[in-house]
């Protein structure tokens, strides 16, 4: 039995090749749109895997340290450490910032760790960990940054000696891990004027700049210019036991605030990225409404143009049916062209997006099926108006 | 039908399906993470401290007053080249001056006193001379009957007054000498506070800072000039607590300094101290130059790379490679049957260009898994790839 969609198709394979390619280039874009999302979720889910922590430790009553800020005391996670259960507790301070790169200035989040402990990157793709306690860095690839380069941040020179991907901010910035010192020490050090007048306000102080008390005032300048605090202190707990427990006893006896994986993935998806995402959602809709009503005209139009073809068919005794399903398998063929066709550009323009986009093989399955009920629904319309054909017509002019 | 016809749709089908296939493939969670591969390897490691310190003078010394007082005179500029003993600067005496001149005048009134007093004593002991052969002649007299016994006991107590007059004047020669000797103690100590207000150098040395200008009041303790000597210069260095394993004096560091980071100089451990700072955790070590650079500025920032003794042909693998899982630290290994594993293994040192030491667990030629484009999970399907880098996502 020959195939009346195939025939009409290789009639004139060149138009529905065409419109299935410019229908593909629309699903693709849909397809990109639900991708983005996919990424800023994702974003927000690299970030906390990436911390390896189990438990974030912050300031008393703050969402910190992604979506607020946080300033602890360094020396805090030594008393974590001493609470049952936590197997491993690290400082850890962020700071997002410009660097500069060639000519061009690049947004990256700075974070401060220490090496070996919760909080570095968890792969490189090239070179070596943080080894030195000072001075050295590891870039995310996004950042631009090759092994060797020297990357300028306030006062001093970091070299790059390692590279990681994936490694980004809930925003989508990439990171840039330096030793934490050296983060605290950008984060809160203040610039060489600032150091100067603070200094001279101490020394024009009467109470504190006193005759009788020689280096009071010099040592005041000093507690001020040295910095101990972090952001957050990342704790990972003995394997088997139940994260909430600890951070429950961490709230309750050190008057900080802890957060677990899901109540983290909580903030920083529903809180940080909930407006964005909603856009980015009522924008997928209009889309996909878009697309669904493109497809429909197309089909229609196809139809309307073979119009006469089909009351030739008529006029030989073709049953209503084997015309509907030409026509709908015509339809189900472009929706199957577009997706692939999507599909596949969606992927290969996906990387050149400057932020991460996700395309998540179920979205991709979701969209076949809702690409072909919406073709199937569209060919409602044109299978009407070829079923209601006057095979006379065909004669008839 | 004939073929060449339909060539081309079937060419853009197969195309299609081609690419998409490709696409499903080499994409999302189905495509092999790309990794990077190395076997351990025997190196010579070279394992190695770093920390950074600054440029302090071993021996500084702050020359000021022990009194509180206003200075008188600085004689010094920062910059000068001082000797031992040189004067410096001096606080104002006030009345220091005057008390030395109101003692020496006492002084010579005391000298005066006393060379009354040694008159005194040889007028007496005149008189002594006298009245005691008068009083033996007398008695010999009496004996003989020549003259009254009333006039022998006048010349025996003559002779008793004369010897008690003597005893007076001695007495009184030896105190005026004490109060000579009070006085003279006072005008030294006065002297002395006064010699106490020149500030004089006690080394040869440089002077770093002159803190107070004549005419400022200083409570003690407070300094006027301060003072190096600039062939103690070294760099305190500060190390991590976490790695400063194997610190120790006589260890060869080659110390950058910030205004020279192109030229590193030679040094050595000089001194670890005992007392590390427990809120940077970090340990404190000295450093000392092995020749001290022609330049240099105190309180200048130094990075120092402590060389510890080398581990000749250790078995090593990339500390790229090392990662920790559930509490163990270890390395992914690719095994003969392409599975992907967690291999625990026990680590060494670790050198500063990223290599470490591997004491146990892995065997010489196992596939080591050190870069790698996601995060590893046992079982993983992997591609091995000579590098990764240059990929865009």
């Amino acid at each position: 039995m020959i195939s009346l969609a195939g025939r009409d198709i290789l009639h004139s394979w060149g138009k529905y090749a065409f419109t299935g390619v410019g229908l593909g280039l629309l699903i693709g874009v849909t397809l990109s749109m639900a991708g983005i999302y996919r990424g800023m979720v994702d974003d927000g889910k690299a970030l906390l895997t990436n911390s390896g922590a189990d438990l974030w430790v912050v300031q008393q009553d703050t969402l910190g340290p992604y979506a607020e800020p946080s300033s602890l005391r360094d020396d805090l996670y030594r008393s974590l450490l001493g609470l049952p259960d936590v197997q491993r507790a690290a400082n850890v301070a962020y700071l997002t910032l410009q660097v500069q790169i060639a000519d061009q200035e690049v947004r990256v989040m700075l974070v401060g760790i220490r090496p070996g402990e919760p909080g570095e990157p968890r792969y490189l793709i090239a070179g070596r960990p943080l080894e030195r306690a000072h001075y050295e860095a590891v870039a995310d690839v996004k950042t631009g940054f090759r092994l060797g380069d020297a990357i300028q941040i306030r006062r001093h020179r970091y070299t790059v000696v390692g590279l990681t991907q994936r490694m980004v901010s809930a925003s989508g910035d990439p990171m840039v891990f330096i030793p934490l010192r050296d983060a605290q020490e950008v984060q809160f050090l203040k610039d060489n004027d600032a150091l100067r007048n603070e200094r001279v306000r101490v020394l024009a102080n009467p109470v504190l700049n006193r005759p009788g008390v020689p280096g009071l005032a010099e040592t005041l300048s000093r507690s001020q210019e040295s910095s101990r605090m972090v952001n957050a202190v990342l704790v990972q707990v003995t394997p088997g036991t139940d994260a909430e427990t600890v951070a429950e006893s961490i709230r309750r006896w050190k008057h900080l605030q802890a957060y677990t994986r899901p109540q983290m993935e909580e903030i920083l998806i529903a809180k940080l990225i909930a407006t964005s995402a909603k856009q980015i959602g009522v924008f997928l809709v209009i889309l996909a409404i878009v697309s669904a009503a493109i497809v429909s005209f197309i089909i229609y139009t196809m139809t309307l143009g073979k119009l006469r073809e089909i009351a030739v068919l008529k006029l030989i005794g073709a049953r209503n049916r084997t015309i509907a399903g030409m026509i709908l398998q015509e339809a189900l063929g472009l929706g199957l062209i577009g997706f692939m066709v999507g599909k596949t550009v969606a992927t290969l323009w996906a990387p050149y997006f400057p932020k991460y986009v996700l395309l998540e093989p179920g979205d991709a399955v979701r969209g076949l099926f809702a690409v072909l009920l919406i073709c199937a629904v569209a060919s409602i319309v044109a299978i009407r108006t070829a079923l209601r054909v006057d095979p006379a017509t065909a004669i008839g002019g | 039908m004939s073929l060449p016809r339909h060539w081309l749709p079937l060419l853009l089908t197969a195309g299609l399906i081609g690419g998409f296939g490709y696409v499903a493939v080499r994409t999302g969670p189905l495509a092999a993470i790309r990794v990077t591969l190395a076997a351990p390897e025997r190196h010579d490691l070279y394992p190695a401290l770093f920390g950074i310190g600054t440029v302090e003078a071993r021996r500084a010394y702050a020359i000021g007053p022990t009194a509180a007082g206003r200075v008188q005179q600085v004689l010094v500029e920062v910059g000068d080249v001082v000797t031992a003993g040189q004067l410096l600067a001096e606080m104002t005496p006030v009345d220091l001056d005057d008390r030395i001149t109101a003692a020496q005048a006492a002084l010579a009134r005391a000298r005066s006193s006393l060379a009354a007093a040694e008159a005194q004593v040889r007028e007496a002991m005149s008189r002594r001379e006298v009245a005691e052969p008068n009083a033996r002649r007398f008695a010999v007299m009496r004996g003989r009957g020549f003259v009254t016994q009333e006039a022998a006991d006048v010349k025996q107590h003559e002779a008793n007054a004369a010897r008690a007059a003597l005893s007076t004047a001695e007495a009184n020669q030896a105190a005026a000498r004490q109060d000579r000797d009070r006085l003279l103690a006072e005008q030294s100590a006065a002297m002395k506070l006064r010699a106490n207000l020149r500030l004089y150098s006690p080394v040869a040395g440089i002077v770093t800072a002159r803190d107070a200008e004549p005419g400022s009041t200083l409570v003690a303790g407070q300094s006027v000039v301060r003072l190096i000597d600039p062939g103690s210069c070294w760099v305190r260095l500060r190390i991590d607590q976490a790695r400063s394993a194997g610190l120790r004096v006589g260890l060869p560091v080659e110390i950058v300094l910030r205004s020279h980071p192109g030229e590193p100089l030679p040094g050595q451990v000089a001194r670890v101290e005992w007392i590390g700072d427990s809120v940077t955790e970090e340990t404190i070590a000295q450093v000392a130059f092995d020749h001290l650079p022609d330049a240099l500025t105190l309180g200048e920032l130094a990075e120092a790379t402590v060389y510890l003794p080398a581990i000749a042909k250790a078995l090593t693998l990339p500390s790229a490679a090392l990662h920790r899982l559930a509490g163990r630290e270890g390395v992914w290994v690719l095994g003969d049957d392409g599975v992907v594993q967690f291999q625990p293994i026990q680590i060494g040192v670790r050198s500063l260009d990223g290599r470490a030491q591997i004491l146990a667990g892995l065997a010489p030629e196992a596939q080591v898994i050190v870069h790698s484009e996601r995060e590893l999970h046992p079982g993983a399907a992997v591609k091995s790839s000579p590098t990764l880098n240059g990929s865009r996502q």
